[in-house]
């Protein structure tokens, strides 16, 4: 076969298959999305009062001791940016690592609480800088602060924390984590008498 | 509990490779009807080409000139982005990738690296359709010529099938029914799929919250399933609506590895010795088991630097999911590489020397399980290698399967093994000396080093995940790692199809008891102590001047 029939045969091949694999497949699978799972397969957004309030698996940002806080995030230009994931990329043993975790540390020690209770997820930043969990521990040790801020019993928060704590999969995948942004939509519930 | 995790993960991972790899072969040698009415009618599309049988020069000139055709359109898209339809997918004003960048993307693309100098966020949902549609079809591209190198080994025959019919074939029955049901899984356990743009939202702290959004479902199920690796966005599995909990997590990781896994076995029914294929399967399960545990270990001890200056724990958590886990995290690295997909749902970069540089060493073997075909390849040319080595020191004829290994086989083998190490070495030497290799270093010193060569191995090895801290949309990386995926993808296989060319003209030796059977553990390890001798000898050094000292440092400098 020639050169040339190769090429008309390819070029047919290629047009027939982006069709079928890029046109028919992704029509599909659209189709199966908006008609049995469009809540998530539109971005599981959590709607208050008919406005957009956030994803419930994009992290937003917190500023304030009234709010529980997500892990740091590294996003271009600002953080929490979701139209531009990303990370530090620092490696570890690059000094601009221990000045970033020290940095963010500050932010929790100036409370008064010992580094070495400061689990790490809460001071280094995520991989997507969109992570919407931070670790049980995480949560916990904020209790006092939030506690403080809102007037609250702590040991109200803690159940809240504890309810909202994801367990691992099956027991075996992943790790526990509590979701920041049902956590806070739980806190102003409690706070409003909702 | 992780570990328990990671072993039902293997159990399952065996239990559906070993009739998924009967049922490739079924696929591909024309047993199965239940497609039948779309087959028939592609190729009668493709036309005239799609009938007769080709030697394995024919089928190469098909098959060269079919990836020529697909890049050339690919790169196109990526050029005329702003002119094309479906924009949603970043605004209103979506800029054209430069000529260079789309070379890389585009080759990067048809050679199942899916390398990414450019972030998901900056290409139109038609962009990332004309991806996802090579997504599809390099990972058949690659099944092809290992399925064409299986047929050469058994059997005299002269010609080797037909390229249009294998390929639509792999994708008719394999990759499309496969990532339909993926898909669907993932849309159930809450991915997103929709061309409806980005989301605004108002955050309960008052901001605006732009959230990109896009067929996610569709593309993750190929990504992963085709070990392209490719991220939808910039962070990839890292990405919370691409991987948005433990579930989701080790289903891809499953997905990932599944199909490669499956080769081995349709080897094993090519060969016609299922001994063969858990033989070579076994042996590459042990190395893949190790490299887990390296990786966790090295997850596990983690960073003692922070805890000895800041006084936090020593579990390092920079670029790291919390919802992962430190087990599903180590896993993930592990098959990424192993598997050569290259999809990360952490950042290597900052993950301890170790747990970056075992994924390191796995691309460099880069017979793993490997990608989809090439992985098997690899794992053939060194079995191939193994039998001459062995043969040699027992002192009989080597041969494979009945097949006699003589010069012409073994300088084939051998000019495919060394193109790897050459592809990696010689540009990482040049980068690390050079400013306009150097400059686009994050991370400076040690981890600099590994930096560099981390990329051109994957690069390489057509793996595509990155140290992300090197700035690779450079012109000289653009460049020199399109070259380097190119060559790394094509020569090796021209030099395999030479190889089961040259294998299939041959007639079968019955076996006596003079035969070096290849069919028996002794084997298997003896392969595997090949696998690794060599590459240790090749790369030892690059890797203890990057992650092995690197570690070191970090060790030594816990007690500050």
């Amino acid at each position: 076969m020639s050169v040339a029939a190769n090429l008309w045969a390819s070029v047919r091949g290629y047009v027939v298959l982006a069709l079928l694999c890029g046109g028919i497949y992704s029509l599909v699978v659209w189709g199966v999305a908006q008609g049995f799972f469009s809540a998530t397969a539109n971005g599981s957004l959590i709607v208050q009062h008919g406005q957009v309030i956030g994803s419930r698996w994009i992290e937003q940002g917190w500023s304030g001791p009234e709010w529980f806080h997500g892990r740091p995030s590294a996003t271009t230009p600002t953080p929490y940016n979701a139209a531009n994931s990303g990370a530090t990329n620092l490696g570890p043993t690059n000094p601009a690592l221990i000045k970033e975790v020290e940095d963010n540390l500050s932010q929790y020690t100036h409370e008064g609480i010992a580094a070495a209770d400061v689990p790490p997820d809460l001071v280094e930043s995520s991989g997507s800088g969109l992570d919407p969990f931070i670790s049980p521990a995480s949560a916990l040790v904020q209790v006092p602060i939030v506690a403080q801020a809102r007037h609250l019993p702590p040991a109200q928060l803690r159940a809240l924390v504890a309810r909202y704590t994801q367990k691992a999969w099956l027991g075996m995948y992943g790790a526990p984590g509590v979701n920041v942004l049902q956590l806070n939509l739980a806190l102003g519930r409690l706070v409003s008498g909702g | 509990m992780a570990i328990l995790g990671i072993a039902l993960y293997l159990a399952v991972l065996i239990g559906i490779a070993v009739p998924l790899g009967v049922y490739i072969h079924q696929a591909l040698e024309g047993k199965l009807r239940w497609l039948g009415p779309l087959e028939r009618l592609l190729l009668r599309a493709i036309g005239p080409a799609s009938d007769g049988e080709q030697t394995w020069r024919q089928y190469w000139r098909s098959f060269i000139i079919f990836n020529a055709v697909g890049m050339l359109l690919t790169y196109a898209i990526l050029r005329l982005q702003p002119y094309l339809p479906l924009r949603e997918g970043v605004g209103l004003h979506p800029s054209a990738q430069g000529p260079l960048l789309a070379f890389n993307t585009a080759v990067s693309f048809i050679t199942n690296t899916n390398w990414q100098n450019y972030s998901g966020e900056t290409l139109t949902y038609f962009a990332q359709l004309a991806l996802m549609v090579l997504q599809f079809l390099s990972p058949a591209l690659g099944l092809v010529i290992a399925i064409v190198f299986f047929r050469a080994l058994v059997g005299r025959r002269e010609t080797l099938g037909n390229f249009f019919r294998d390929l639509v074939r792999c994708i008719v029955y394999i990759f499309l029914p496969l990532a339909t049901i993926a898909a669907v899984v993932l849309l159930a356990l809450g991915l997103p799929d929709t061309f409806a743009g980005p989301a605004i939202a108002h955050t309960l702290s008052g901001a605006l919250q732009q959230i990109d959004r896009g067929p996610i479902a569709a593309w993750v199920a190929i990504e992963q399933l085709g070990t392209n690796g490719g991220g939808f966005f910039n962070a990839n599995a890292a990405d919370p609506l691409i991987n948005p909990s433990p579930a989701t997590n080790i289903i891809e990781i499953l997905l990932m590895s599944i199909l490669s896994t499956s080769l081995v076995f349709t080897f094993g029914r090519y060969a016609k010795s299922r001994k063969q294929a858990w033989v070579l399967a076994g042996v590459t399960l042990c190395l893949y088991a190790a490299g887990i545990a390296v990786v966790y270990g090295a997850m596990e001890y983690g960073n003692p630097i922070l805890h000895g200056v800041l006084g936090i724990s020593a579990k390092s958590m920079e670029g790291l999911e919390v919802r992962n886990g430190v087990g599903d995290t180590a896993l993930y690295a592990t098959a990424t590489t192993a598997y050569t997909t290259g999809s990360v749902n952490a950042m290597m970069d900052s993950l301890p020397p170790l747990a970056g540089g075992l994924p390191l060493l796995f691309m460099m073997l880069n017979t793993v399980f490997g990608g989809k075909g090439a992985g098997m390849l690899n794992i053939l040319m060194f079995v191939i290698i193994t039998v001459f080595v062995a043969g040699l020191m027992v002192g009989r004829t080597p041969e494979f399967l009945g097949k006699k290994i003589e010069r012409r086989e073994i300088t084939l083998a051998t000019v495919a093994m060394l193109i790897h190490p050459i592809l990696i070495l010689a540009p990482t030497a040049f980068s690390l000396v050079h400013k306009i290799g150097a400059s686009s270093i994050l991370n400076t010193g040690l981890h600099g080093i590994t930096e560099v060569v981390y990329a051109f191995t994957s690069a390489a090895a057509n793996n595509g995940s990155a140290f992300a801290g090197l700035n690779g949309n450079t012109p000289f990386y653009n460049l020199s790692l399109g070259l380097v995926m190119l060559i790394g993808r094509y020569l090796s296989m021209a030099a395999m199809l030479a190889l089961a060319g040259s294998l299939a003209r041959k007639r079968i030796i019955p076996a006596t008891e003079g035969t070096l059977r290849t069919d028996t553990w002794s084997f298997g390890w003896v392969y595997l102590f090949v696998v690794l001798i060599v590459g240790a000898l090749t790369f030892f050094p690059a890797l203890s001047l990057g992650p092995i000292a690197e570690h070191l440092v970090m060790a030594g400098g816990a007690g500050r």
